[in-house]
């Protein structure tokens, strides 16, 4: 799609607002429609527009394949770990009531963090899967 | 009231007609921008039932990245259905199979509690729970949110953990072989 000047110059001009939207969707969850599943992926879809605009090679110098196999264990590990953290103070697994001064702040806490896990894992799964089909594609091609 | 149902009726007509046209299609390539305007009108379906949050999603995963997958998929493998495929030959038993599915689904419909009714078992269990107390019990004034993070943290952490088995199984798959290409075109 290199050629298409008004998709590039359009694209490039969306990409930020997309990434905006996602932290909405994703910080936003408790009071509207969303949350860390919606926000991941609409985080990653700004990475697949910036795909297929420049190429899969530029997108993965943006975000290397290791590091997002890092951030999508991280998120399931800071899920699993709040829970972790709400045993050691003292109660259930993932009851967020002890993990704050008091039992609503501490939901707000938990609820924020679970979500922000879920959003990273999310994300970065979807970019990861993506990033590996339009990978193929391209070596594919390139070997043809 | 009137209006809720024509476009109820007019979005469940859309859906049948893109079934049918999904079904006989022959090129690849549109059967898969078919499946993204499927997703979008169930979105919309979600939204006439109040569902914002699963519109959200419908919208986003089904209407966006499934179709990107599919489409990339698609920019592998070639976007013409292989002839083969194409042969005529009727065979009955996948048409009693879908027939008397149907028959017992629609069967099972009978028995099923009236739409919406108040006094519906989805209605009584917990439900009375999250929408009085969650207030107190969360402050979160999205009842969704506090109900798949909070009250049902264990399924939210298991639906997490299923996405990235699913990152781990593609990588697994066909990102390793990718590597040994390029190694392969290297020497």
């Amino acid at each position: 799609m290199n050629n298409h000047m008004i998709l590039r110059v359009v694209g490039k001009f969306l990409i930020p607002y997309i990434m905006l939207f996602g932290l909405y969707v994703q910080f936003h969850g408790d009071f509207g429609p969303g949350g860390g599943f919606q926000a991941g992926v609409i985080f990653a879809s700004a990475f697949v527009i910036h795909t297929l605009l420049f190429g899969v090679r530029e997108t993965q110098k943006i975000a290397p394949e290791w590091i997002l196999k890092a951030v999508s264990s991280a998120g399931v590990l800071l899920y699993a770990g709040v829970g972790v953290a709400s045993l050691f103070l003292g109660a259930n697994y993932l009851d967020y009531d002890v993990l704050g001064a008091y039992p609503v702040a501490g939901q707000h806490l938990g609820i924020i963090l679970v979500e922000f896990g879920v959003g990273l894992t999310v994300a970065s799964v979807i970019m990861l899967i993506f990033f590996t089909f339009a990978a193929r594609g391209e070596v594919d091609g390139d070997v043809s | 009231m009137i209006l809720e149902q024509l476009i109820d009726i007019f979005l469940l007509a859309f859906l049948a007609i893109i079934s049918i046209a999904i079904v006989r299609i022959r090129d690849v390539f549109s059967a898969v921008m078919l499946f993204g305007i499927y997703s979008l009108v169930s979105a919309s379906l979600f939204l006439m039932l109040a569902a914002a949050d699963v519109a959200f999603t419908e919208a986003a995963v089904g209407a966006g990245i499934s179709t990107i997958l599919m489409l990339a998929t698609l920019g592998l493998t070639g976007r013409e259905k292989e002839k083969m495929l194409v042969k005529k030959k009727i065979s009955l038993l996948p048409l009693v199979i879908v027939v008397v599915t149907g028959a017992t689904l629609i069967y099972g419909i009978v028995d099923l509690p009236p739409f919406g009714g108040a006094d519906n078992p989805a209605q009584v269990h917990v439900t009375p729970r999250y929408t009085q107390q969650s207030m107190s019990e969360i402050d979160v004034p999205n009842l969704v949110t506090a109900v798949l993070a909070s009250y049902r943290g264990f399924d939210t952490l298991g639906e997490v953990v299923v996405i990235f088995t699913a990152g781990v199984g593609v990588l697994l798959l066909i990102g390793g072989r990718r590597r040994r290409e390029e190694k392969h075109a290297d020497e």
